[in-house]
Formats: C-alpha cells, structure tokens, sequence
C-alpha cells in the first residue's frame, strides 16, 4: 500500500480526534482557562527550551569568552573557517567597491538605497546575496511593522514596550533611533508605493501586537514582509544597483590597519571564490533559525544559518545578547510540507483555542509567548494529552472555527487569506477543522552588537537587521524587526556612506584575522571537526549521504 | 530507554523529519517520482521539494523561505498518464504517485526602470514601460499556471483599461514566481506589469494620514526632547516603573 487515506486533509485517525474537539467546541465558546499565576508561570517556563536546561554553553575562544549561547551558535563560533589563507589570492581584486553589503533582505536593501541617496553611485555599491535577492526571513513577515504615529501614541511609550519587552536588556540609545524613526519609515514607504492597510477615512489601520501598550501594528493584509520588501526590492532594481546573487560571503576581509576592508565570496554553482574589496561593509545576513536549535522546526527561510555572526566575530566584533532564542508558540505542526511555519497570534487573538487531545482547553491563550509555548510542550510531553502526527511529532489543536463562531461567518477569509490559502493547499478547511500545532523556533534576539549609526566594533563593519544585537535586548517584540531592518538598514546604510567617503589610504587586504581566530581555536583544543559558516541546513536522506562518493 | 531521555531530547527526536533530514526506517508510505526523468522512490506525504532532498538533491537554486512566499521554487510536473503541464511551487506542493519534476530557475524576465516620482499617474505609464500588454489574447492561461491562485488574466486586462486600483487588489498576493511568465503566449511579464501599477496606486492615490504627518512635524521640531533626555539617562529601576505604570489603550 502506498497512500494514507485522508478525510478533509487529516488521516482517518486524526479525524476521530478531531470530532471530540467538535464535540466539546460549543462548552468551550465562552470558557477560557485563567491566566496562570506568577508561581505557575515560573514553574512551567522550565520547559521552555530556552530555559531548560543542557541547551547552553559558554563561548571559549574571542570577544565574548565566558559569555553563554546555545549549543548549536557556539558550535559555529568555535569552528574553523571554510578557506586557508593560502588557497586564497588577495591580490586579485574582482570587485572594487566603497560599499559592500551582504545580504539582501529588507534590512541589507534598505541599506543599498540609502547609501545610493547619500551620493554612492550604483556601481560602486555591491549587494551580495547567498540565495536570491529577497529569498529571505524578511519575505514572510505576516504580521505588521510598528510605528508609533497615532494621537494617543508617541516614540517615548514605543520605547517602554520595546525596553520592556526586551527585559531592559536592549541598548537604550539603539532603541531611541528604532523608535524615533519609525515613523519616518512609514512616510519612506508610502514615498516608494507600499500600499499599507487603511481605515475608511485613510488613516492607517493599526492593530494590537504582544508586549505593547498601544495599538501601532501596521500590516498589509497578511503579506506585509511581501510587500515591504518587494516595493524596496523593484525601488533597488529601478536604481541598478550592483547585486551578485547565489554568491554568499565567506569570509571577511581586513586591510592593514585592521578595518572591514570586504569579503571573499563563493559561487555556489562553480565553486570558485572572488574577492570583493570595500571602504564599508554591512552586515544584514539575519537569522539562525535553520540551525534547529534544541531540535525544534523553524520559521526561517533556507539560508538563515547564522553566517552574519561568525563572520563577524571572526573579524573581532563583539556579540551581545545571542544567548536568548525567541520561539513561537504556534508553528504548524501537521501536515508534514509546512511544519515549522508561523502561525500567527492573532489567530488566538481573535478566538482560536488551544486544546488538548482530549477536547479540553489547557491553557489561556493569551500568555506571553514562552508560557503559552512551555505550556503546550508540558500537554504533549509531560501530561501526554498531544496528538502525535504520522511522522511522530507531537501537537496540541487549535481550534480555529471558534474564530467564526465568535466574529462571525467570513472572518477567517478576511483577516487571514495568506493562511486559508496555505491550508487550502493541504486539504484543509481551517473554518471547519482545527489546526496542530507546536511552538518553532523564530528569531535570533541578539547578534553583533550595533550602536545608533549601525557600527560594530570593528572600524568599517556595520551591521543591520536581525544579524544585529542591542536593539531588542533578550526578546524581541512582534513588529518591531521589520522595523529594525528599515530604521537600521537606512542608518548603516547613511553612516557607511559617509564613512567610506572619509576613507584615504587602502591598507593591503589580509585574512590575518582568520589566522589569528584559528590559532586561538587551536589553542584552546578545538579539533578541526567542524567547519563554519554552514551557509545551507542539510536535509538530504541519510541513507543516501550514506552511499556518496565524492569524485568531482 | 525513552523514559530516560530528557523532554528536550524527546522533542528533538520527533521532530527530526523537519529538522535533519528523513530516516527511510521512520517511513511507512512510499512514492515514486521522476525526477529530471529518473526513477525515485520517496516518502509520500512530503512536498516536491522535501522528496527532491530526500532523493540526494542539495538545493543551492530553487530554494528560498520553503513556505509558500518568495517564489523561488517554481516547479513544472505532469503526472503519469496526463498530458496536461502544470505548475507549482515545491515547496508547498505534495508529491504524488508518479510525477514527471523539473526544477526551473527563474524566468529571466526584463523588469522596465522608472522613477516612480517622475512618471505620469495615468493609463500610459504601463503601455510605456510593457508595451506588450496590448498584445495579452484573453487566452487565461496565466491564471490557471498561478499558485497563487490569483485572477491573472482579470488584472491584466485591468491594467490595460488603466484602473490601477482593481491591479493593486487582485494582484496584491503575487509572490513573483515567474510562471505566468513563462507560460503566457504573448510573452508578458505580468508580475513586473503589477509591480508598476501597485507602485503607481501607492505613490499617486494612497495618500499620507494626517495623524502620520502631524507625528512627523512633531518629531522634526523636538518635542520630545526633554523627555527623550530624561529616558534615556534613567536607571533600569526607573524604567521598570515607567514601563509598569504604563496604561493600556481601551480595546
Ligand atoms: C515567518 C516569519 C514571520 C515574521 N513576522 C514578522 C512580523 O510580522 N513583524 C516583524 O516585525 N517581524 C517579523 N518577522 C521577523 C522579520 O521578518 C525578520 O526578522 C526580518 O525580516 C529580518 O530581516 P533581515 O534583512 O535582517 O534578514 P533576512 O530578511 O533574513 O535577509 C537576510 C538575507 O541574507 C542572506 N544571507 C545569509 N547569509 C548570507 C551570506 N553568508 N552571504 C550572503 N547573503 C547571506 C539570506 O539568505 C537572506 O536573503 C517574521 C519572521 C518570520 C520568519
Ligand atoms: S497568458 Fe498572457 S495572453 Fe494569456 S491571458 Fe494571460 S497575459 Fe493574456
Ligand atoms: S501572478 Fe504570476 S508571478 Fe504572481 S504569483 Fe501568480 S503566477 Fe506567480
Ligand atoms: S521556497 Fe519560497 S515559495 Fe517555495
């Protein structure tokens, strides 16, 4: 037999469950289980895996020795580079650029354009991009990107929830900028034609978001990364910018004097290298979501491997805050094709419910995101009340067609049509049927630290996006990164511009720095078994990895 | 033995389809598919893109966000004893008992330059810059080659009656993945055409709200500058009790 039989997208077995949650539907309507206490809250967050423990370990080599990371970044950080210095030759130089950027999302194409404003001309800025331009975290936003621009609003609240929200761990400064210039932002986009939701009368549609104290949620339906990026992207195009595409950064490169001075970068399809020489470079390769850390599945585009912050604390930049994982409590857990995928929060803003096997609501909906994640791994794994996929994964329900049942028939096809769509393609009415899920790993709360103007600590680097630290301190705010990549991919994009013009003397390009990096690797005992950056996850089948040979 | 591993192991365990790649022992259910023409048998319930990887394939091309947003992975398959080409995204596509794959690397398309501040708000700016849309022959073929499922054909033949409004909403989920292109027989582009005229609508019709503008006087002319001195020197104490004391704004 090859095929399962499937009723309405769900195997036979997991139809049965489902109709004990239409069972109990009605019961639940008007019951949500209380909030829990400060005591459960606390006890429960032990199985988060951010807080559980054996998932962290300290750096032992660099900037930041002593400090913690997850297993999986640490493991990075203490690899050795991909090149030697010897199969490489700095002297020829293949690009010669004032501004190299590396990584083309919304923050690194931000960053293109505003420097292109500042006077650098097209082709003496180059964006690099590991995958195609735009295939990238940035393209998935769903959510919104906030701006604090109503009446009742102003940059100073903005402030207070990204400090709260972030633990007051975030660089006060760095939020200032985010905050401040929000708004500005949203003015820029409405310059280039982003089309961003309205009310009737013309004024923004703002909605809620986690952790704030004032509706500043701007979206465009559920496709607001799509659009951001692909009106910048065409705005980018239109000026003919420089941009190499499936030609990731591998290393960086320094001049003399110790400044960011480039990148050596790989063609993935030949396997030849090129050497790109600049008076700045910027950093905007985002996330690390495809490392898997803890095990769990992602949100994250293919090429979020965490390459950013390798490279540039090879290079000598400090990290900040790269301790801190943020995950989502709502990834899609079943069917197999979009396991991992967001699920977004206003999903249970507006009705949906968790519920366990047994049809009963376990949990309050609303907790802040790592309760209500710890929560639902405690249902599936320490009180056995999940469902267990046909893969062997585990999820609770969320059920879904409360949403209608409270807001109203058409709901659902109105406020979600990215997500009736992704179900649709599976076979499955979310109007109908609830949807499993289990929480996925999100975002990479911290990076390479940045300072108002997007410096890191290595003259000549600058950083932008999610491949930065300080802006949102240990956790990050929904809406507040897109904003991040837009605030600071137009201030690195300003300040490189105008350092780069300050740039006289061009120091020899080295990889000294790499060789320094190794001896310390060395030092400290690290055997040369792994390699880093990873630059793409590996998913092929095992057995055949097994049976490869290597011959050309 | 699984009593003893930990809760984060034992999650790590069955998540391990996703997150490294499929064990054949862990499979019950079984394809084939052909793949560039060869015979492979792959795990049924996986997308076309997770069956390629599990076949050997390392994606350096044709693989972006793996969620249905980027469009990087347009696929062309016909299915055993169907003549019929059809088109898809792989990574939101299962594979099914006896698929013909191809992979394509994207259309390579010509995009028209413009500077959205210069151009004229009216029916002419497309037919300038896509002068091929007159040529469109109602034949629908772009939208039943969307993934997407968008009214193609509709928005096209909106753009050539010039109303940017009706192109910006039935165009507004367009992922830009190419097939339509590549698919239509007089050769438009009609995702670079959408581009334009979403743009066009944007910049020309959807105008700045005024609570937008009065934030962005204010902040040009330092009002918040007294305050902004005091938060930005407050200790973490401080902060906490700002930040607590907060008010919520009514639903
Ligand atoms: C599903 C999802 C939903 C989200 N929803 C929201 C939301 O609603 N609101 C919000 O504010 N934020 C949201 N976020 C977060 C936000 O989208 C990202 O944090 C942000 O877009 C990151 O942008 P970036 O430019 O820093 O990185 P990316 O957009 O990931 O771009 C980085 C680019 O660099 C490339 N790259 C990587 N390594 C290299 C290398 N070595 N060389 C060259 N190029 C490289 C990558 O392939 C990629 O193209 C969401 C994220 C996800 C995944
Ligand atoms: S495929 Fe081309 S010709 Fe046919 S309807 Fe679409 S745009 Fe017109
Ligand atoms: S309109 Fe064309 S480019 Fe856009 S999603 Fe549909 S097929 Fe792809
Ligand atoms: S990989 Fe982005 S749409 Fe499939």
């Amino acid at each position: 037999m090859s095929e399962i039989k499937f009723i309405g997208g769900y195997p036979e077995y997991m139809r049965k469950l489902i109709n004990i949650v239409n069972r109990t539907r009605i019961k639940r309507k008007n019951y949500d289980p209380p909030a829990m206490s400060k005591e459960e809250r606390k006890e429960v967050l032990n199985l988060h895996p951010d807080y559980a423990h054996g998932g962290k370990r300290k750096i032992s080599i660099g900037q930041n020795k002593g400090d913690m990371g997850p297993n999986e970044v640490v493991d990075l950080l203490e690899a050795y580079p991909l090149i030697e210095e010897r199969e490489i030759d700095l002297s020829q130089i293949d690009y010669d650029v004032d501004i190299l950027i590396i990584g083309g999302g919304l923050a690194g194409t931000t960053a293109a354009i505003w420097a292109n404003d500042q006077g650098v001309p097209s082709d003496k800025i180059l964006l690099t991009n590991k995958l195609r331009h735009g295939d990238s975290n940035s393209m998935m936003a769903e959510g919104g990107t906030q701006a604090a621009d109503r009446p009742n609003d102003s940059p100073l609240i903005h402030f207070l929830d990204a400090m709260g929200g972030g633990h007051f761990a975030n660089k006060p400064d760095v939020v200032k900028g985010l905050v401040e210039d929000a708004p500005l932002i949203m003015h820029w986009l409405l310059e280039l034609g982003a089309i961003i939701d309205r009310e009737e009368n013309g004024d923004f549609t703002e909605k809620w978001g986690g952790g704030t104290c004032r509706k500043r949620m701007h979206a465009c339906r559920d496709y607001t990364g799509l659009e951001e990026l692909r009106v910048i992207r065409d705005e980018f195009r239109n000026r003919k910018i420089f941009c190499l595409e499936y030609y990731p950064a591998i290393e960086l490169l320094i001049d003399g004097e110790g400044r960011a001075a480039g990148a050596v970068l790989w063609n993935c399809e030949t396997g030849d290298y090129k050497i790109v020489r600049a008076k700045a470079t910027i950093l905007a390769t985002g996330g690390f979501g495809r490392l898997h850390i803890r095990g769990f599945p992602t949100t994250n585009h293919y090429g979020a491997t965490c390459d950013g912050v390798v490279l540039a604390y090879r290079a000598g930049a400090k990290l900040r805050d790269v301790d801190t994982v943020q995950y989502h409590p709502t990834g899609s857990a079943y069917p197999q094709q979009i396991i991992g995928l967001l699920l977004t929060e206003k999903l249970r803003s507006m009705g949906a419910q968790p519920v366990n096997k047994d049809g009963e609501a376990f949990v309050f909906p609303l907790e802040p995101r790592d309760v209500e994640a710890s929560a639902f791994i405690r249902e599936c794994y320490v009180r056995e009340k999940g469902v267990t996929t046909p893969t062997g994964m585990r999820g609770i329900w969320l059920d879904t067609p409360l949403i209608e049942i409270k807001n109203g028939e058409g709901t659902i096809d109105n406020a979600f049509p990215g997500m009736r769509r992704m179900f649709n393609r599976v076979d499955i009415d979310i109007r109908k049927d609830p949807v499993l899920v289990f929480p996925t790993l999100h975002y990479q709360n911290g990076g390479v630290e940045t300072d108002p103007e997007g410096k890191t600590d290595v003259q000549g680097l600058f950083v932008a996006g999610e491949v930065s630290g300080g802006v949102h301190g240990k956790n990050r705010l929904m809406g507040n990164s897109t904003l991040d990549c837009m605030v600071y991919g137009r201030r690195s994009g300003i300040y490189a511009a105008k350092y780069a013009k300050t740039v006289k003397g061009r120091g020899k390009l080295s990889l000294e720095h790499m060789k320094k990096y190794v001896n310390m690797l060395k030092k400290a005992g690290i055997k040369p078994e792994r390699r880093a950056p990873i630059l793409l996850p590996e998913y092929r089948g095992k057995a055949i990895l097994a049976r490869m040979i290597d011959i050309f | 033995m699984k009593e003893k591993m930990s809760i984060m192991d034992r999650i790590a365990e069955s998540n391990k389809s996703v997150t490294t790649g499929i064990d054949e022992k862990d499979i019950k259910y079984w394809v084939t598919i052909y793949i560039m023409g060869k015979a492979y048998k792959v795990p049924a319930g996986l997308t076309i893109m997770q069956s390629m990887e599990f076949a050997g394939y390392r994606f350096v091309r044709s693989a972006g966000c793996r969620a249905g947003f980027c469009g990087a992975c347009a696929t062309v398959y016909r299915k055993a004893g169907d003549y019929k080409l059809q088109t898809a995204m792989a990574c939101q596509t299962r594979v099914e008992e006896g698929m013909y794959l191809v992979q394509i690397p994207f259309a390579p398309a010509e995009k028209a330059t413009y500077d959205i501040n210069k151009e004229k708000y009216n029916i002419g700016v497309l037919f300038k810059h896509y002068p091929e849309l007159a040529r469109c022959v109602a034949c629908n073929t772009c939208t039943k080659s969307c993934p997407q499922e968008l009214e193609v054909m509709d928005y096209i033949q909106d753009a050539i009656k010039g109303d940017f409004k009706a192109v910006a909403e039935e165009s507004f989920d367009c992922i830009q993945c190419g097939l339509c292109a590549i698919r239509c027989p007089a050769e438009l582009v009609q995702y670079h055409i959408a581009q334009l005229a979403r743009r066009m609508y944007g910049h020309y019709e959807c105008h700045e709200p005024e609570h937008l503008k009065i934030r962005l006087k204010e902040i040009e002319k330092g009002k918040y500058k007294e305050d902004w001195n005091k938060l930005i020197k407050a200790t973490i104490k401080e902060l906490e009790k700002f930040y607590a004391d907060r008010e919520r704004e009514p639903d």
